[in-house]
């Protein structure tokens, strides 16, 4: 049995630069290709010379798979296909496709032009890495190659995120990149089916929250910028240009409307038209309300929300802003933090997870005072409050995709090592699986096991299928036996009935023929030791045919021959039987040669 | 396995395909020709066609049709016509009990709008799959004809001209009417939720489970959006069926043909519908006609469905008039469900070719008519009623359902527009034959072009297709192989393959010549360790397999005997045993079975050859050993000597 190997390169015990290989059946695949937003050196990427030492990826990697466009899954891709070196087929699905060169090329400014980074790839490089991308859609089933096929399923997550099922001969793997298992107010939830996968490779951010109703956030995420802006502070959201951002703008534009606000609400340029435009486009991919009612009102045309322009920031008066990044550490977002955290009427709301090291992680954690790249130190009076709106599964979420996949085995990434520790005991208890839960770097070897796949003829096994006992009733717990002939060429097997097989391979059953003769000294003819032998033998072999040949002799099962002769005073008894009978012939014997005294 | 037809209209499919205990309906078209043989509904309730008026009887008072049967019929542009609520020609559904369907495999929407006729009121317990797109799309196409049956309601059902003395009086074409008798009227909006909500979404390629027993999967046939065809596939059967099929480019995703090479049997239907004339050239002329139109201060008039070909047609003909500068004539489209139509062909970027994908990318609207509704030059109106009067301009180019005549807008502009002959109606939908489309208004003073257009596989096409698939056995409508009635002499136009290709024709059952041989069993691990294998030959080796046989969902599984004492005992009911063991066979000469008797401890052995093999004495034990090609016979007295001589034996052969 081969088994499964999987090495995370990121995103293993950790949040960030998703990365992971799998081999399976001989083929080595990448899962993701992201970026890490932690830091700003080399390890921003997945250490890929873990692939090659030197040299193209192409060889060692059979297709690359990302799940969806957020950067720590697929912000190292133009590194890795460009500046790395790789031609082999990228697939990602079509929202996927159209979103994530724009918020590379978004980072690659973010990184070059802002931060003055120099060997970075390039805006040429990003359009070459596309052109390898081959779309996917859902449920579709993929055929990499003679024998890798992959097919995706809705995440929910973000739009266009996908869980990938990979696939090699009996051997499969889902990859759930991020996932989210309640439906939102754009987006519908993760659905799989009963796929039975040998491993289940899943995220857990939320290893060990259970999230309280999602109703109740809501409304307190209302009531916080309403209060804020009431008071006449300002609210900074920092959010991704695509994905939670729509969701809270659907909730605050309708809640303006509900209570006729007129507060401006604001999201920093250039993207939100664009991205609007994408989930207009991709309708598909959003919930089953927003698609049923699309004909009659688009719900991604918003009315209270206009673009943010970078004067607005010194402008007085309340005002929501939508910014990006959502971590607070580069661009727009940043820059308004700078600006309004001094102000203790004012408001940043963390609408999602922020990754180690960044500003938005920091003053979630309390930090009161900043200090920036350029040792300028930011004083933060502004009230921050943390909302988790990201869209990913918690634990009763992880819990629930493992019982609807029904995996042989687990394994987590995505998330942080002690509360995986909790999680995985979890998963080990409940479903009594097992739970790998690798670091970077680190190989997890998976034992599979799978039955073997015999091409059966059909009328052996339509012969098998009545039940062996006529008298016995067809029950489907009755256990049926099958008795058939393998022959194994190569990798073929066949299972057909013994006869076919040896003809079939030119074979001829050799004839294996015993004989006895038992003396007897019995008085009386010859038939009525006959008869007597025969009631005996019909005793002794109850599941077997005895009967009576027409030269008188008693035939036992198919080959066993018992004929009587002789005088009156002594008997001859001849036995013969065929090797396949050993056990009838043998016995006969001892039942009928006189106790050797 | 066997092939039930049940539609007698070859482009609106309908079969049931019988294959491994399961029963799968492939298609459910509905033949809407046969309302042509009803007065066209007018759009305002009450009125009716002004050509219309009662009949009168001629002729012999022996064939006189009584009263009641000529009172539901009206002459009609010198036609006889039925004046009452149309009725449909649905699948045959005599032939198979509908509630032991398993499945329905959908390929188009136009295919499928006879479902709620097969899946309710008939105990339809199945599934029925088809992709997004097809199933947005064709509720959309139901949703238009109730609307413009149910808005204009006719009270009586014309049933008495039906009666098989009368109909046989009746002049042609209403004569020659196909199965009145069976026709239905119209679902509801009920039936269609109803039917529809039996619907599982699939993908291209996407692989479906059926029982166990066989897995469907369907793949692109670039005839419309989510347009497909269907592989049913067993482990070692494969049935591939083509429905509408094109190999042109227009906007749907390109076929996929790879997936439907080698199968067993080949099931094609929906081939072109107009033999005679190619896409291309009718599309120029369609637009050439309309421009002429247009620059002379005319109308254009459009019967067209309310998707599909007439998205291709906003595209090429609002092209066609930027070039002769005729931006500025206002194109209208008019159908209960334009609204839907344009806004889902918007958001189906995945079903598209890949030139309308990458615009999504960028992001735009895939197709340009959105382009064309954000200008204005393209308006679309649910019916003339919703505020089209408003802001009509003339000259101006209409399109409007429903392409068959009898119902919807379309019916009123014939009437408003026929009369004058700057104006020009251009069919290009091939479902209709447009003179019987065209009968009830005549005499007509507007201009008639027909360019029917018409993306289907035609005759050269399908052939090449067939080819390059390269089934075992093919299987085409009964019409296909032979010429169109109106060209009796090419051959060329019908479907050519060796062997002859089987045929279906409606009501027929059809026997497949797939004999199955082999079904997939898996073998456990545990019980596959047991096993002892024996090279037989070079390559090959042959064990022999005792197992329990579990059988579940179809799914056949070998697992190791729970307990191996009681069962070698087993046997059948006539006596033979469940299985034999050992098997023996091999080929000892005879100087291997001596030496090895006497290392075995026999030592006065006194051999003797014949003709037909050899004799062993065994002098001293009182045995005798009878060798021939294929047995062996031994003969002796005392229990210990024969089980020591069985040993032996063994040892030169090889046993299983």
């Amino acid at each position: 049995m081969s088994d499964i190997k999987v090495t995370p390169l990121g995103a293993g015990q950790d949040v960030g630069r998703s990365c992971i290989l799998i081999s399976l059946g001989g083929k080595n695949i990448m899962l993701d290709c992201g970026m890490h937003m932690g830091y700003n050196d080399d390890r921003r990427f997945p250490d890929f010379t873990y692939i090659a030492r030197e040299g193209r990826l192409t060889e060692k990697i059979n297709c690359v798979i990302i799940s969806h466009f957020h950067l720590d899954h697929c912000g190292a891709l133009p590194y890795m296909t460009e500046m790395v070196g790789y031609d082999g087929p990228v697939y990602m699905t079509h929202p996927t496709k159209a979103i994530c060169p724009i918020l590379l090329e978004d980072y690659r400014k973010i990184t070059v032009e802002r931060k003055g980074e120099v060997n970075f790839f390039t805006s040429e490089m990003i359009k070459t890495c596309m052109k390898k991308v081959i779309t996917v859609n859902l449920h579709q089933v993929i055929q990499v190659d003679d024998d890798l096929e992959i097919k995706a399923y809705y995440a929910g997550h973000v739009l266009g995120a996908a869980m990938f099922q990979i696939r090699v001969g009996q051997s499969s793997v889902v990859y759930t990149g991020d996932y989210n298992m309640t439906p939102d107010r754009h987006l519908g939830a993760a659905w799989i089916d009963k796929c039975r996968p040998d491993l289940l490779i899943t995220e857990s951010t939320y290893a060990t929250t259970i999230r309280d109703s999602k109703r109740c956030r809501e409304r307190d995420f209302l009531k916080k910028v309403h209060c804020c802006v009431e008071k006449g502070g300002k609210v900074l959201i920092p959010v991704f240009a695509l994905g939670r951002a729509q969701e809270l703008c659907i909730l605050l534009e309708s809640y303006w409307d509900r209570m006729n606000l007129k507060v401006p609400i604001y999201f920093s340029l250039g993207l939100t038209e664009k991205a609007n435009h994408y989930y207009k486009l991709y309708i598909t991919w959003t919930s089953e309300k927003i698609k049923k009612t699309f004909v009659q009102r688009n719900m991604f045309e918003f009315k209270h929300i206009k673009p943010f322009d970078r004067a607005y920031i010194e402008n007085p008066g309340p005002m929501v802003v939508f910014a990006t990044p959502g971590m607070l550490h580069a661009g727009l977002s940043l820059q308004i933090f700078k600006r309004w955290a001094p102000n203790e009427n004012n408001m940043v709301i963390m609408p999602g997870y922020c990754v180690a090291g960044t500003v938005g992680h920091r003053i979630l954690n309390g930090a009161r005072k900043i200090e920036m790249e350029n040792k300028q130190i930011i004083e933060v009076k502004m009230a921050v409050e943390y909302m988790s709106f990201s869209a990913h599964a918690d634990a009763k979420g992880i819990m629930q995709l493992i019982s609807h996949c029904e995996p042989r085995n687990v394994l987590l990434v995505h998330g942080e090592g002690e509360k995986m520790v909790f999680l995985k005991n979890k998963i080990k208890q409940e479903f009594g699986v097992e739970c790998y839960m690798p670091e970077n770097g680190e190989t997890s070897v998976i034992k599979v096991k799978h039955n073997i796949p015999l091409d059966t003829s059909l009328n052996l096994l339509k012969r098998q299928l009545v039940p062996a006992d006529e008298s016995e009733e067809p029950d489907p717990k009755h256990l049926k036996i099958l008795h058939g002939a393998l022959q194994m060429r190569g990798s073929r097997m066949q299972l057909t009935e013994p006869s076919v097989a040896f003809r079939e391979l030119g074979l001829e059953e050799y004839e294996l023929r015993f004989t006895c003769d038992i003396t007897l000294e019995e008085e009386g003819s010859v038939s009525n030791t006959t008869d007597r032998i025969y009631r005996l033998l019909q005793r002794e072999f109850p599941k077997c045919s005895v009967q009576f040949s027409n030269d008188g002799s008693i035939n036992v099962g198919d080959s066993v021959i018992v004929k009587v002769s002789g005088e009156d005073d002594c008997k001859n008894i001849l036995v013969s039987w065929s090797h396949q009978d050993e056990d009838i012939g043998s016995h006969i014997q001892r039942v009928l040669r006189p106790e050797q005294s | 396995m066997k092939l039930i037809c049940l539609s007698d209209n070859p482009s609106k499919p309908c079969f049931v395909l019988f294959f491994k205990g399961v029963k799968i309906m492939l298609d459910c078209g509905l033949d809407i020709k046969q309302i042509l043989h009803y007065i066209p509904l007018l759009v305002v309730p009450g009125f009716q066609v002004s050509k219309a008026h009662t009949w009168s009887q001629g002729g012999d008072k022996r064939n006189r049709v009584p009263d009641d049967a000529a009172q539901e019929l009206k002459e009609c542009g010198g036609r006889l016509l039925v004046d009452g609520n149309p009725e449909f020609s649905i699948p045959e559904t005599g032939i198979v009990d509908l509630s032991t369907l398993d499945a329905i495999l959908i390929s188009s929407y136009s295919c499928m709008l006879a479902l709620p006729y097969i899946t309710e009121y008939t105990g339809f317990k199945g599934t029925i799959y088809m992709t997004e797109p097809t199933f947005y799309i064709g509720r959309l196409y139901m949703e238009e004809l109730v609307k413009y049956v149910e808005r204009n309601p006719k009270s009586s059902i014309a049933s008495h001209w039906k009666q098989e003395n009368i109909i046989k009086n009746l002049p042609a074409p209403l004569r020659d009417a196909v199965r009145p008798r069976q026709w239905r009227k119209l679902y509801t909006l009920h039936d269609i939720n109803s039917s529809l909500s039996k619907v599982q979404l699939v993908g291209f390629s996407e692989k479906l489970d059926i029982f166990g027993a066989l897995t469907v999967s369907p793949a692109s046939s670039g005839c419309c959006i989510g347009s497909c065809n269907w592989i049913i596939n067993s482990k070692y059967e494969k049935i591939c069926y083509i429905a509408g099929t094109s190999t042109l480019t227009t906007h749907p995703r390109p076929m996929d043909q790879s997936p439907l090479k080698n199968a067993d049997v080949l099931i094609v239907s929906c081939l072109t519908q107009t033999p005679l004339s190619l896409p291309d050239p009718m599309i120029g002329e369609f637009c050439l006609n309309a421009a002429v139109t247009v620059k002379n201060g005319g109308n254009v008039l459009v019967p067209c469905y309310a998707s599909g070909v007439t998205f291709d047609l906003f595209e090429c003909l609002s092209g066609h008039l930027d070039q002769c500068g005729l931006a500025g004539v206002p194109m209208y489209f008019l159908s209960p469900v334009s609204d839907s139509t344009l806004a889902y062909s918007n958001i189906f970027a995945e079903w598209l070719s890949a030139g309308k994908q990458s615009k999504v990318f960028l992001p735009e609207c895939p197709f340009p008519h959105a382009d064309l509704l954000s200008k204005g030059r393209l308006k679309n109106f649910s019916s003339i009623h919703t505020g089209l009067s408003t802001d009509f301009v003339t000259p101006c180019i209409l399109f409007a359902g429903h392409p068959s005549l009898r119902m919807g807008d379309i019916v009123h502009f014939i009437e408003l527009w026929g009369n004058s002959p700057s104006n020009t109606i251009i069919f290009t939908e091939p479902d209709f034959p447009h003179l019987d489309a065209l009968a009830p208004f005549l005499p007509i003073a507007m201009r008639v072009c027909y360019c029917p257009i018409d993306t289907s596989l035609n005759f050269s096409q399908a052939n090449k297709l067939i080819r390059d698939l390269r089934p075992l056995h093919l299987v085409v409508s009964e019409s296909y192989t032979h010429p169109p009635v109106l060209e009796p002499l090419r051959n060329d136009l019908t479907v050519d393959f060796d062997p002859s290709p089987l045929t279906y024709k409606q009501g027929e059952i059809l026997s497949l010549p797939v004999k199955r041989q082999y079904e997939a069993v898996e073998m456990e691990p545990e019980l596959a360790n047991t096993l002892e294998p024996v090279e037989v030959k070079p390559g090959t080796a042959i064990a022999m397999i005792t197992a329990a046989l579990v059988a579940k969902d179809n799914k056949y599984v070998l697992k190791l005997l729970p307990n191996l004492h009681d069962v070698p005992k087993k046997r059948r009911a006539d006596g033979s045993l469940l299985w034999r063991k050992p098997y023996i066979f091999g080929t000892p000469n005879l100087q291997e079975i001596v030496d090895s008797l006497k290392q075995n401890g026999f030592t006065s052995l006194r051999v003797e050859e014949n003709d037909s093999g050899s004799i062993i004495h065994l002098v001293k034990e009182d045995s005798l050993i009878q060798i021939d090609n294929n047995s062996t016979h031994i003969i002796c007295q005392g229990e210990e000597i024969r089980l020591r001589l069985k040993e032996v034996m063994l040892k030169c052969l090889k046993q299983l």
